[in-house]
């Protein structure tokens, strides 16, 4: 094992970004979150919560071994309706200034443009989870957008219609921001190293609200760094070697 | 049930059926998709239960398949589904995309014998205007605005695993994998493949019942080692990630694909694989 670089890595200090929302007191409380597939990042961010003592159930959807639930596929819709899964974690192909996500593809019905894979369980999860974290690593004006071409999961919905939750937050690889529900709009919250408000406006293609001074996206302390690195990285190492040992410069035991 | 060959198998699943595969996580057959190439399978409608992976883009690369309803199509960590993008845009099969719970839904209502069922959510996603069988209602039980969507119960025409085993009385094994189970309720034929037979009966084992199928809801099995590879088969072997990756590159282009088929269905791969 080669020692980890004492550099924060950026992946690092997205999980710990992820992680400060996560716990975030103004927010539901969080007893059980459930984490999909390809997801290191939020992976690394639930195994941060929990590591740093906080009594926290991590369904975690595409592991190896110790699949969580007992039902099949379908358990994970069937606990989300009864209100078991306090926060869930979405991406999109497109993601837009209202919080719409796409991940069916752009141009007409179904992807005529780019076909993306299909919107999975984002049409009933984004809905049915009091809340939801939205990630996605690439920030460009292609993703992110004015408007979505398609909508796979709305992200307001009209007051009759039954809804838990909305986005609480959208974090990307350049900055992070809080989203407002009641004006269906996002407001910058702290860029990452590299940088500015202006920056993040020419990589976005939707408006959004910002502070005069926007602060830096804090990064982990030494504390969460020491866990990510040790612990954080034991659980995740037989789901994500690749990125243990890219980012934690950690190889799986042969 | 009965048991018979693969080749036999695949050649009760007639062409234009409605044919429910469960995705890479959740015992596809893949043998019994490869051999439905080798019979030249047409017209096939495909359902993704609830998703669609390595075997949905192979039928459709081989030109099996009219139609796909699904609620993503991906080849996992190998990227994007080659053959099924490239038909889609030369409109070359018809897309019903729909969102994982729905048809695990629609299938629970088919599992019951009821006409509809209700589910939460979903509601402003582009889905339903392009689904004409969803319907959004007001809730009949509610004083209040309360629109709920319902969806119909859909009863596959065949729906094909793979499972670890059968045994001597037709029941087969698929552990935790319930929603097979589900599926097997909610089809009209449950086609299965096996790693092997065994002797007895799993439904008089307290330990294996639970995670077995009914020979009630076996139209038929054949034994085919291996017959999920290159996808995970539970406790039993992994996922074979540099397979599929090179699946996904030689699928990129036509020809690729052609050659791809070529030595790993037809070819002396596949012979080897069966063997």
């Amino acid at each position: 094992m080669s020692a980890p670089d004492t550099q924060v890595q950026p992946e690092e200090r997205l999980a710990a970004a992820l992680a400060r929302l996560i716990l975030d007191p103004s927010a539901p409380p969080v007893r059980h979150i459930a984490v999909g597939a390809a997801s290191p990042i939020p992976a690394a961010a639930c195994w941060l919560v929990a590591k740093s003592g906080h009594p926290v159930r991590l369904s975690l959807l595409h592991k190896r071994s110790g699949n969580p639930f007992t039902e099949g596929s379908r358990e994970l819709f069937d606990l989300t309706g009864q209100g078991r899964i306090d926060l869930f974690f979405l991406g999109g192909g497109q993601i837009d200034g209202q919080a719409n996500i796409n991940l069916i593809g752009t141009g007409e019905w179904p992807g005529q443009g780019v076909r993306f894979p299909g919107s999975f369980g984002s049409a009933f999860m984004y809905l049915m989870t009091p809340r939801t974290i939205l990630f996605r690593e690439e920030h460009s004006p292609r993703v992110l957008v004015e408007k979505v071409d398609n909508v796979s999961a709305p992200g307001v919905s009209p007051p009759e219609v039954f809804r838990r939750g909305t986005a609480q937050a959208l974090v990307t690889g350049r900055c992070v921001f809080l989203f407002a529900p009641d004006r269906a709009r996002f407001t910058l919250e702290s860029v990452h190293p590299g940088e500015s408000s202006e920056s993040i406006r020419e990589q976005t293609g939707f408006g959004f609200d910002a502070p005069e001074v926007v602060p830096a996206t804090p990064d982990p302390t030494p504390e969460e760094l020491a866990l990510l690195r040790g612990p954080v990285c034991e659980e995740m190492l037989e789901t994500y070697p690749e990125f243990c040992a890219r980012v934690f410069g950690r190889k799986a035991a042969a | 049930m009965t048991q018979v060959s693969l080749e036999a198998l695949a050649a009760t699943v007639p062409d234009g059926a409605l044919l429910a595969l469960p995705p890479d996580n959740s015992l596809p057959s893949v043998a019994l998709a490869k051999a439905l190439v080798r019979r030249g399978a047409k017209g096939l409608r495909l359902l993704g239960v609830p998703v669609s992976g390595f075997a949905t883009d192979l039928l459709i690369g081989a030109g099996c398949v009219a139609e796909v309803q699904t609620s993503a199509v991906s080849l996992g960590e190998a990227g994007f589904a080659p053959r099924f993008s490239a038909a889609l845009k030369a409109g070359a099969i018809t897309v019903r995309d729909a969102t994982c719970p729905a048809i695990h839904t629609m299938l629970q209502a088919a599992e019951k014998g009821v006409p509809f069922m209700p589910l939460r959510g979903v509601i402003g996603s582009d889905i339903i205007a392009h689904r004409l069988d969803w319907r959004v209602v007001q809730n009949p039980l509610s004083d209040r605005p309360d629109p709920i969507l319902l969806l119909p119960a859909l009863h596959p025409d065949v729906a094909a695993i793979h499972a670890v085993m059968a045994d001597e009385a037709g029941n087969v094994w698929v552990g935790r994998r319930r929603e097979c189970a589900t599926l097997a309720h909610a089809s009209r034929k449950l086609l299965v493949t096996v790693e092997r037979v065994v002797p007895g009966n799993m439904l008089e084992d307290e330990r294996l019942a639970p995670g077995a199928i009914s020979a009630t809801y076996v139209e038929a099995f054949a034994v085919a080692e291996r017959g999920a590879h290159p996808v995970a088969l539970l406790d039993e072997y992994g996922f074979d990630a540099a397979y599929v990756a090179g699946y996904a590159r030689a699928a990129r282009t036509e020809e690729g694909f052609r050659a791809w088929v070529e030595e790993h269905v037809f070819g002396r791969a596949a012979r080897v694989a069966a063997e």
